[in-house]
């Protein structure tokens, strides 16, 4: 990895979703050498989640809309002649867009002119009494075991939380053979209505959210809108789910009737936050923005960010939907040629223009879903003191609360004096709520700001970087002073 | 009202740099009977003390500083006792590992060295320490043998500070950078800029404690000390098996090696990252982090499986003669200066301890480094 590959590369893309694919294929169209990469085995992202290496899809069975169109963009990768790497991990980038990558055939460095990071985002689960027992899983993971392993989460399954999600959930658990116990959605029926002008913009999605509604309520599907989890319960052979009725923040309502629903299975997220990790290893300037998702970078409607050759693109920059995400990874690849010389300022200028123009309806859509699972100021309120909120180093709210009255004022503080975000998710799982924990005590999102950005960006093991070698291998710098 | 009243009267002391020397020595200060502020643009400890390795060693310790050292090592130990809150400071040997014929001779010099000086290191056969630290790779040699070492969890030590200070009265301000100071008859005038929002406080006698920052410091009251900058990478696995269970360094000092209670293993050792004292830390250097890694895996083969789960900069301050600057800053009355010792952060609380004994009118304890000697020397170059 010290060695630096010498194949001149214009663009290195990381991740192959539909932002990092789009930009790839465009940007290659207007001359730039293109470089993609993903942890995944092939491209596809989590909306297009490709099958695990070596399997394939049963002949004779109908696929999904989404299926399909993950098949036609790999294809049409493939074709391309797209320098790709799968199954490559990014661990670490440095200031110079240098980009340190881990395959299987072990590390390797890249040093392209430009990088463009399209990593899309990590759920968030607000946590309750329960949130870590095994089978209590998030709604992407559910996603990701019905999409890319044709597999049920159990038998039984309570899909709760916010925003589309559920609805896909659940339909995809109903279409798989599996039961839902109950859909338990923190909106109301007239948050969704208030989406519906955002909808109207796109027919085809209003006619799939219809039909999904129509299929659980024939499967007799109990719908509970304002309600979340209160705790769920290992007994038995599976769980006890106590459902509580909320109000908009999704604070618990007093009194309520608790209904209790027994499953073998949880899926449960409170929406999407953006996956910043690269670009707050970069030290780009970032700004909060919570209908968005939360802290995103702070970029212009191109993707360009703070960091000269930096660019970033899809929800990852600020949730609007998969849709939306292709055509913002197009004005990205566009602004990158321009910015690279490959592109003239007239044809730039007509380029990106007209994919404005086809960005703003897929994005008013996209960004009425995230409004729907933006985090809720209740949920985060309504979190029991004992209940663990950094489930990597069992840090609890308790703690959390404890630190902030002795005086830690702003997230690294936080870190240093809990450990919260110094496990293997390095924050990615607690950061958006913790911070919101903290932010209660020191009064906004801005004032507690978020972890210092650090490598590795993925875990890697001291074999894998340190490769073969033998101790007269080691540069070994000259002694301290005695 | 009292408030006020406090607040227009002349602090006795202000301490600038909220590290470890600054908050040892405020601490100090307000327990011998001063009034005192102390002063940081951040939060306490949240550069080089609370950043770095925690090791508390004296194999790393340049050999002159090794009763500093161990005074300072027995004040971590119970630091519950004087901070009323602890650090995680744990008492285990510590072990210099010899690889090559050449590293033994230098094994055999440094604990020579530090032995002059008090440290109890004596050089032990493989075997012998083998049966210390069964998981050291099976190359090796020879080692030193120090029973005073350890580590502490350096990230506690700005919330143990905090709660000792408030305890003692010490005004903590945080998040709130000085702009200069004015000096005369009456005392200093410590100003802040425009953006704190916050009047300049009066004191009887100002002490600069700001790390690799103390050159810039110095330069406000006119006096030109350089120090150098390093940049040094940290690097902290995941939880593991329990793997070793003692601290481990190299001959030649440039690695450092424990496993915590909670099972992360930290690996350090001064391998230099991107950074200067404008931008902090900046980025790590891939090929110093693999030769960093390198090193630790073959010291204890095992931990080649562990993954690594976070890589880290921290700045260290170092003097021309690499020796600490402790001491009356020349020229300026009432004016003192605490910093840039070799493992800063063992020998940080004593040297916090003297400082103030110092401006309290007593008899240090051990000697300070008189900050005078530094003027007109040049850095070597390296």
């Amino acid at each position: 990895m010290v060695d630096v590959r010498p194949a001149p590369i214009d663009l290195l893309v990381i991740g192959a979703g539909p932002a990092g694919a789009r930009a790839a294929l465009r940007a290659q169209s207007c001359g730039l050498e293109v470089l993609l990469v993903d942890e995944n085995g092939d491209a596809g992202g989590q909306v297009w989640r490709p099958l695990p290496p070596g399997f394939k899809r049963a002949a004779g069975v109908p696929h999904s809309a989404e299926a399909l169109q993950g098949d036609a963009l790999r294809a049409e990768l493939g074709r391309s002649g797209i320098q790709c790497l799968f199954g490559h991990k990014v661990w670490n980038v440095g200031s110079s867009l240098r980009t340190d990558l881990i395959g299987p055939e072990g590390v390797a460095s890249w040093q392209p002119r430009a990088l463009l990071v399209a990593t899309g985002t990590t759920e968030r689960v607000v946590p309750f009494a329960g949130w870590t027992l095994p089978g209590v899983i998030g709604l992407a993971a559910a996603t990701i075991l019905l999409k890319s392993q044709n597999m049920l989460p159990g038998r039984r399954t309570v899909v709760a939380g916010s925003g589309p999600l559920l609805l896909a959930v659940a339909n995809g658990i109903l279409k798989a053979g599996g039961e839902v116990t109950a859909v338990l959605d923190l909106a109301s029926r007239g948050d969704w209505l208030q989406t519906l002008p955002s909808l109207a913009s796109r027919p085809d999605l209003l006619w799939q959210g219809a039909q999904w509604q129509a299929r659980l309520r024939r499967a007799g599907v109990p719908m509970l809108y304002r309600h979340g989890i209160a705790s769920v319960e290992a007994g038995g052979k599976g769980f006890r789910v106590h459902a509580q009725q909320v109000d908009k923040t999704g604070m618990p309502v007093p009194g309520a009737a608790s209904p209790i629903f027994e499953a073998d299975a949880v899926a449960v997220g409170h929406g999407l936050v953006p996956g910043t990790d690269v670009t707050r290893l970069l030290r780009a300037r970032h700004r909060y923005e919570a209908s968005r998702g939360g802290w995103i970078a702070d970029a212009d409607p191109q993707g360009r960010t703070s960091v000269a050759g930096l660019y970033v693109a899809g929800d990852g920059a600020g949730i609007a939907g998969a849709a939306a995400a292709g055509i913002h990874g197009e004005l990205a690849a566009v602004a990158c040629a321009h910015d690279l010389g490959r592109l003239s300022a007239e044809a730039h200028t007509r380029e990106r223009d007209r994919l404005l123009a086809q960005w703003h309806k897929p994005a008013r859509f996209g960004r009425a879903m995230a409004g729907l699972m933006a985090l809720r100021e209740g949920t985060v309120a309504s979190i029991a003191s004992d209940t663990v909120v950094c489930r990597c180093e069992d840090v609890t709210r308790a703690e959390i609360d404890a630190a902030a009255r002795e005086g830690a004022r702003d997230m690294n503080q936080l870190k240093a004096w809990t450990r919260c975000g110094m496990g293997p998710c390095q924050g990615r799982t607690c950061g958006d709520v913790a911070a919101a924990v903290l932010a209660v005590h020191v009064g906004s999102r801005e004032a507690v700001g978020c972890f210092t950005g650090r490598a590795p960006l993925r875990p890697v093991s001291l074999a894998e970087v340190a490769g073969n070698y033998t101790y007269a291998d080691i540069p070994i710098p000259k002694a301290a002073p005695l | 009202m009292s408030v006020n009243l406090r607040a227009s009267a002349p602090y006795d002391a202000i301490v600038i740099g909220g590290g470890v020397m600054g908050c040892s020595t405020a601490l100090h200060l307000a327990q011998g009977g001063m009034r005192v502020a102390l002063v940081d643009r951040g939060p306490l400890c949240r550069e080089a003390s609370g950043v770095n390795a925690g090791t508390l060693t004296l194999h790393m310790t340049r050999a002159a500083l090794v009763p500093y050292a161990m005074r300072a090592w027995q004040m971590w130990m119970e630091s519950e006792k004087w901070l009323g809150m602890g650090v995680l400071a744990t008492h285990v040997p510590g072990l210099t590992l010899a690889f090559t014929e050449a590293e033994c001779e230098l094994v055999e010099l440094r604990a020579k060295a530090r032995r002059e000086y008090g440290a109890p290191i004596e050089v032990i056969s493989a075997a012998r320490a083998r049966e210390i630290e069964p998981g050291v790779h099976p190359g090796l040699l020879k080692a030193g043998y120090c029973d005073i070492d350890g580590f502490a969890s350096a990230y506690l030590t700005g919330r143990a500070f905090r709660h000792a200070l408030a305890a003692a009265g010490v005004d903590v301000i945080e998040n709130t950078p000085v702009e200069g100071i004015d000096s005369g008859d009456a005392g200093h005038v410590v100003r802040f800029g425009g953006a704190a929002g916050r009047e300049a406080l009066q004191a009887r006698r100002v002490v600069l404690a700001g790390g690799v920052w103390i050159e810039n410091m110095l330069a406000w009251l006119g006096v030109q000390i350089p120090i150098k900058v390093l940049i040094n990478q940290l690097i902290i696995t995941e939880r593991v098996r329990p793997l070793m269970r003692t601290v481990l360094s190299v001959a030649n000092g440039l690695l450092s090696l424990k496993q915590f209670a909670n099972g992360t293993v930290l690996i350090g050792g001064g391998w230099q990252g991107d950074g200067d004292r404008e931008r902090g830390g900046v980025e790590a250097r891939p090929q110093n982090l693999v030769g960093n890694m390198r090193l630790a895996a073959y010291a204890v083969p095992a931990l080649a499986e562990a993954r690594i789960a976070r890589i880290w900069l921290g700045l260290e301050a170092e003097t021309a003669d690499a020796m600490p600057i402790i001491g009356d800053v020349p020229g300026v009355p009432q004016a003192y200066v605490v910093g840039s010792a070799h493992s800063g952060y063992t020998s940080g609380p004593f040297m916090g301890r003297i400082m103030a004994q110092h401006i309290l009118g007593q008899q240090p304890e051990l000697p300070l480094f008189d900050p005078a000697r530094l003027l007109g020397m040049p850095m070597p170059g390296n």
